[in-house]
């Protein structure tokens, strides 16, 4: 932002500023103003969050983190089953759509035929604005009867039975669960991520390119060597963009994760996911605590949130690190 | 800037509207259950066209609807759970139902028809608490004479959502297995110990439609206009009953309203030879003195009109209206415990 604004800036400013004095600081104050505004609104935000789970925090302690029980009858709480299904889901869906998008954006820079480049990426961008509740119920009504008859049965007869990993494939193939949870979630972040990367590998200046299939690089040594370092600030961004909506998404989860709040270590059966349960629960909360856990799960997403975005930040930094030297 | 026209343009709108609505006409307001909801907008639709008063409703859940007739932002509640006497008291509420519909096991097993099944509470409760896992278990073939069924998973359906269809389904499953009451309990939600959960009827259905060996418990309703496989279920008088409106109206009817106190009762588990056993009605809450008299008086006979002339309009969408000795019990109820005056 800053390396724009003075990219931007007048060739002499010493004149402008005398001249425009208090316009150029009656746009700063109210850049700055609309600047903190959004740090200000999410940290009440946080603080907020805090504040209606802190009953729940209080009440139950270091217990609701790793207990599985949710009893809105007994009013016993605790978050482990939607945390875990939220990491679950989030990370089953970034091992499926990181490759793929990657695949796809490299495709349409490097490989396709120039006249395939616009239709094939209007397509992925159509599918960025179809709306979450479409992919839930496609999920519920399409995929998962396929996942039920064709998927789970071969998962649960074929890596079920290993050892070390078995228990994380076996389990009753009923296509409702987390793995097709997390590829439904794949499914609707690959076009951000994918678009991410388009538009970035297609900056890469031609003159760097050429260069290096001058010096004899196959195309994937191009993408490899010279795209990917160039463009890798933004391609993590974009990663974690998809990430971050991984994370946070509830209607088509909802509709395909089974809504159960029993762990299981197992990818195909039901779990929950803490957007899920908010969005499921929050209007028959009908005890002080139960909306103060739900509050408090609110919190922890926004937490689990910010650890991701500040890791990747850090990761980021190192990489730029690494880099200079 | 865009905030202060955002702003003005909603004050613009709001002045618009209230220029344009006529002098006289009333906006009644309502919030809770969405089991009552399809019928409550239908009777609102026809009552707004005979007169001159709106009836507002939300259909944001029970909980929040005694949550928002609680802080008197809205002149009625509808709560699928009755409150107790005592709650009521507590907080100055009348209580009364309004319309009746019914709670039904469906299942998802090849070469059962609708109908077919039989099941009774207790093997219906130990099927939600996961201790019948097989459609071949002796307790369900004991059930069903000369019918072999599947020797296949049975995958539990419930609600994700809180809901008071899971309201009164609990509530008989704890009336009927102390093992689920003790276990389990009731409530709007609570935590089930096995299967997998549906947002809303509809999610429940699409789940009982698509997972083989499936049961799971729907409103009427959605078993009428879905074609559901409903299974019949034992009452309290030993008969396997068929969800139905004839035998939703003969658990009103045997009920004893006549000794619950506010109308605090739920009809499941109804005594009669006929009752079906998991029959539901939804409870309007509004306050015995209420803040302003004219609106509560325009909102009871809004309800007059649903009891008295809006049988049709309910069993048009699978409800089925209170036989008229409750009415005129409602009726009598608003006269001693509402002040409109």
């Amino acid at each position: 932002m800053s390396a724009t604004a003075h990219a931007a800036a007048p060739p002499s400013p010493s004149r402008r500023r005398t001249r425009g004095g208090t316009g150029d600081m009656a746009f700063r104050l109210l850049a700055a103003g609309a600047a903190l505004l959004v740090l200000v609104l999410l940290g009440l935000t946080a603080l907020s969050m805090l504040w209606g789970g802190w009953p729940a925090f209080r009440t139950f302690g270091l217990h609701f983190f790793i207990g599985t029980e949710w009893d809105p009858v007994a009013k016993r709480f605790a978050a482990l089953v939607p945390i875990y299904g939220t990491l679950v889901t989030a990370a089953i869906a970034m091992l499926i759509a990181v490759p793929v998008s990657f695949g796809i954006a490299v495709f349409l820079t490097e490989v396709s035929p120039r006249w395939l480049r616009g239709p094939v990426a209007a397509a992925i961008e159509l599918l960025a604005g179809v709306p979450s509740i479409i992919y839930g119920m496609w999920g519920l009504f399409v995929f998962v009867p396929f996942m039920a008859d064709h998927v789970d049965p071969w998962i649960d007869g074929t890596l079920g039975g290993l050892p070390l990993i078995g228990p994380l494939f076996a389990g009753p193939p009923m296509g409702i669960g987390m793995l097709t949870a997390g590829i439904i979630l794949a499914i609707m972040v690959v076009p951000f991520i994918s678009a991410v990367m388009r538009d970035v590998f297609a900056l890469v200046p031609p003159p760097l390119r050429e260069s290096a299939f001058a010096l004899g690089a196959t195309r994937w040594e191009v993408v490899r060597k010279v795209v990917l370092p160039y463009t890798r600030t933004a391609v993590v961004g974009g990663i974690f963009l998809g990430l971050g909506r991984a994370l946070g998404e509830t209607m088509a989860v909802t509709f395909v994760l089974g809504n159960a709040h029993d762990f299981s270590i197992s990818l195909l059966a039901p779990g929950n996911s803490i957007a899920a349960a908010i969005a499921n629960e929050f209007t028959e909360a009908d005890s002080e605590i139960y909306r103060s856990s739900l509050i408090a799960l609110g919190f922890l997403l926004f937490v689990v949130t910010f650890i991701v975005l500040a890791a990747a930040r850090l990761m980021l930094a190192r990489m730029a690190r690494q880099a200079g030297r | 800037m865009r905030f202060t026209r955002g702003m003005l343009a909603i004050a613009v709108a709001g002045l618009i509207g209230v220029a344009q609505s006529p002098a006289r006409a009333q906006q009644i307001t309502g919030a809770g259950s969405t089991f009552v909801y399809p019928v409550l907008s239908k009777w609102s639709a026809e009552y707004a066209r005979q007169g001159s008063v709106k009836i507002n409703y939300q259909s944001i859940g029970s909980g929040g609807g005694i949550a928002q007739i609680k802080a008197a932002t809205v002149d009625f509640g509808a709560s699928d759970a009755p409150l107790k006497p005592d709650d009521l008291q507590a907080a100055g509420l009348a209580q009364f139902p309004v319309v009746i519909g019914g709670v039904v096991p469906v299942v998802n097993i090849a070469g059962v028809a609708p109908g077919e099944l039989r099941l009774d509470g207790p093997v219906l409760a130990d099927i939600f608490l996961g201790k019948i896992k097989s459609w071949d278990d002796t307790a369900i073939a004991a059930l069903n004479p000369g019918r072999t069924l599947p020797a296949q998973r049975i995958s539990v359906v419930h609600r994700s959502d809180g809901s008071g269809t899971t309201f009164n389904f609990v509530d008989y499953l704890s009336k009927v297995s102390p093992d689920w009451k003790a276990k389990v309990g009731e409530g709007t939600s609570v935590a089930w110990p096995t299967g997998v959960g549906g947002k809303g009827n509809e999610g429940v259905a699409a789940y009982v439609e698509r997972l083989k060996g499936a049961i799971g418990y729907v409103e009427y309703a959605y078993v009428v206009q879905n074609k559901m496989t409903y299974t019949l279920l034992r009452n309290a008088a030993g008969q396997f009953v068929r969800p139905s409106p004839e035998s939703f109206q003969a658990a009103a009817a045997s009920a004893d309203w006549q000794h619950a106190q506010d109308f605090s009762l739920v009809m499941t588990d109804a005594p009669g030879a006929q009752a079906y056993p998991l029959a539901a009605t939804t409870f309007i809450l509004m306050y015995k003195q209420p803040k302003d008299a004219a609106r509560a008086r325009a909102a009871l006979d809004f309800f007059r009109f649903a009891l008295e002339k809006g049988q049709d309009t309910a069993k048009s969408l699978d409800y089925v209206p209170f036989p008229d000795p409750v009415v005129t019990q409602i009726e009598a109820y608003w006269q001693a415990n509402i002040h409109t005056q």
